[in-house]
């Protein structure tokens, strides 16, 4: 990424509670950071830490029981959190849309692919007859390697490379500005994954879209995008440039998950690395630091004292007392 | 059509013959198990045992049991249903011809008013769940199934047609235009507009309005939680969240997307259904004096009129089975995944 970088997406101290029977339960804590135009900004972290959860919020698509209970999220601007219910369906589809993690159920059973395509161009253009929306969507469908035959299809007629990619249409064919893809390649064969990872960066440099990419597989960040993000029990671990990242990870929860990935060049005697404990009860995390029942450089201050998200170099933000001033009061007691 | 496909089909027709054989078996000799006979119910005590026997010989009833059975087996079959054995003895096709027409013409509006009310009131319930209509709903369909369908007709003919006289108290239509009115299908409102005979049209229409609200309410209740509460499951799909990520307007996902996917398991239900509306029927045939099948069922049960009653559950019988294979039909175009 350049120095122009200009931001689309600025999410400010964003909160989930799903209010549960056992109390209320914080899945996404005090979250910030930005989404640059043109980029694509990856999201990793365990099952459970929030990032889908979070990826829900952008587009204000939690139900309850959960609800996003404080913070702001401006898209290009404009404060999403003030929409009401007609804003807010204009705003799904248009300017952010979602390409969701099952192809499988995510389309609906009884509707043909064309049906959907038209749907979603109808619901946000009334004005543009059928014709002409079929047309858009067959050029859309087959620069995704799919033949315009297969539109009459029904979902369970096509196989889940064809599905993911019909999904990927449905999120591209109102061009909206930010895709937000929610382990989009996750239940595919790493042939069809590696396709559509291609795909993905051809369609940013082509339509100049915006991907926020949120999955478990660290590789696959690696990959494909510019900026890393990874979330720790519904918080922010650490943002920054994803050659810094995987180079110098700062925060140990990083560490330590770049050092669980399997590597080719490992040794045959040396064990892949294993976190310790496991993720926190969100109904009940840790006092302090979430990570630091986990964290080996855990200092005394991690267990009474929640650090900030601090931006350590320009672009690199980490959540860690590692990396900031210990108040003073803390540090004498 | 496929090959297949008809073959399912083909299938699925023979498969109700064994249901239909059992079923009209099992009344055939229930009948005759039951004690009294079709002399004795109706003549009484009065006729010697000598005229009693002449009779019986006249209708049959002396042959070895098992000619009977086969005897109706053949009735069935041919479609023929013979005489009845008790008031006149007139012939059960030309009594199932004026009859089942009037029984049509009373469940047909009732199972539209059920699947209708029943579905789309379900809907609703399912969108506002945990609201007061939602709440208001369940509480109405529960009430609607626990009465008995003779006591919801009566409730309804003292109010509409006693307190407020607005509706008419029973039959088909007002005897005083029966003589200006000429059927043809046995269909009177078909025959009516067929005629163009206005003034009896208003009167069937509102004949038929108690009768088959009454039924239709009876059967409301099971359908509209059903519908809920495969709407609410169907609602937490993910197709519906992806569905709200792309802006589709909430209504159109409960009551485009989701309902389509709902009425799947519903329409199995609906044959289902099937067979109780016609039970519903025997009971609301007999409160608003419907001259229906059903009625003549009832009367002629309590005559042990053994031939009108096979004959008649016969009828009610190749009904169900051919509801039933309808159903399945319809699946393959309702549901695309459906393929035989």
């Amino acid at each position: 990424m350049s120095n122009q970088k200009e931001t689309l997406v600025q999410v400010r101290d964003l909160s989930v509670t799903y209010h549960t029977r056992l109390g209320p339960l914080s899945a996404v804590d005090h979250v910030s950071f930005d989404i640059y135009k043109g980029e694509i900004l990856g999201v990793v972290g365990e099952s459970g830490c929030g990032k889908s959860t979070m990826g829900k919020a952008l587009m204000r698509l939690i139900m309850p029981p959960g609800e996003i209970s404080s913070g702001h999220i401006i898209f290009d601007g404009e404060d999403v959190m003030q929409y009401d219910q007609k804003q807010l369906r204009d705003f799904r589809g248009r300017r952010i849309s979602m390409i969701f993690q099952d192809p499988m159920t995510s389309l609906n059973p009884v509707q043909r692919v064309d049906e959907h395509l038209i749907e979603a161009i109808q619901v946000h253009e009334p004005q543009t007859p059928v014709e002409a929306a079929l047309r858009r969507a067959r050029t859309l469908i087959e620069k995704l390697g799919i033949q315009k035959e297969r539109l009459r299809d029904y979902p369970h007629q096509l196989s889940g490379g064809m599905r993911q990619r019909v999904m990927i249409g449905l999120g591209l064919v109102l061009n909206a500005d930010l895709i937000v893809a929610d382990e989009a390649t996750t239940s595919l064969d790493v042939i069809v994954e590696a396709k559509l990872l291609d795909e993905f960066k051809k369609l940013r440099d082509e339509f100049n879209l915006t991907i926020l990419m949120i999955t478990h597989n660290i590789a696959l960040i690696a990959q494909i995008a510019d900026r890393i993000m990874v979330m720790y029990a519904g918080q922010v671990a650490e943002i920054g440039d994803v050659t810094e990242v995987f180079d110098h990870p700062r925060h140990p929860y990083t560490e330590g998950l770049l050092r669980s990935v399997p590597n080719i060049e490992l040794d045959e005697r040396e064990e892949l690395y294993k976190m310790g404990g496991e993720p926190p009860n969100l109904s009940r995390p840790p006092a302090g630091c979430r990570f630091h029942p986990r964290c080996a450089q855990a200092m005394p201050i991690c267990a009474q004292r929640e650090p900030e998200l601090t931006e350590i170099s320009p672009g690199r933000f980490v959540h860690c007392w590692l990396y900031q001033d210990h108040p003073q009061e803390v540090a004498h007691a | 059509m496929s090959a297949s496909f008809r073959n399912f089909i083909i299938t699925r027709i023979l498969l109700t013959i064994p249901m239909v054989l059992i079923l009209i078996t099992l009344v055939f000799f229930v009948m005759r198990v039951l004690p009294g006979d079709p002399i004795r119910s109706q003549l009484g005590p009065k006729v010697s045992e000598q005229q009693a026997n002449a009779i019986r010989e006249r209708l049959g009833l002396n042959r070895p049991l098992y000619i009977q059975y086969f005897d109706f087996l053949g009735d069935v079959l041919t479609l023929n249903f013979g005489n009845a054995m008790t008031q006149g003895e007139r012939p059960i096709k030309a009594e199932l011809g004026e009859r089942l027409p009037a029984t049509i013409e009373l469940t047909v509006p009732a199972m539209l008013l059920t699947v209708l009310f029943g579905i789309f009131s379900g809907a609703y319930a399912a969108h506002h769940r945990k609201k007061p209509s939602d709440y208001g709903l369940r509480m109405f369909s529960i009430i609607v199934y626990a009465i008995p369908v003779f006591f919801l007709g009566l409730l309804f003919q003292v109010l509409f047609s006693v307190r407020l006289p607005i509706l008419p108290l029973d039959g088909r239509m007002s005897p005083m235009l029966l003589s200006t009115f000429h059927p043809i299908t046995n269909f009177y409102v078909l025959d009516a507009i067929l005629t163009r005979n206005w003034p009896a049209l208003g009167s069937l229409l509102q004949h038929l309005i108690m009768p088959s609200v009454t039924l239709g309410l009876v059967l409301t209740g099971p359908f509209l939680r059903l519908t809920r509460v495969n709407m609410i499951e169907t609602l937490h799909e993910d197709f519906i969240t992806a569905g709200r990520a792309r802006g589709i307007p909430e209504k159109r996902l409960v009551y485009r997307h989701a309902l389509r996917n709902t009425f799947i398991p519903i329409l199995t239900f609906i044959g289902l259904q099937f067979a109780l509306l016609l039970a519903g029927a025997v009971l609301t045939e007999t409160t608003f004096s419907w001259p229906g099948m059903g009625r003549y069922l009832v009367t002629r049960i309590e005559l042990r009129d053994y031939n009108a009653v096979q004959s008649v559950i016969a009828v009610f019988a190749l009904f169900v089975g051919a509801i039933s294979v309808l159903v399945d039909i319809l699946y393959a175009f309702i549901d695309p995944r459906v393929r035989y």
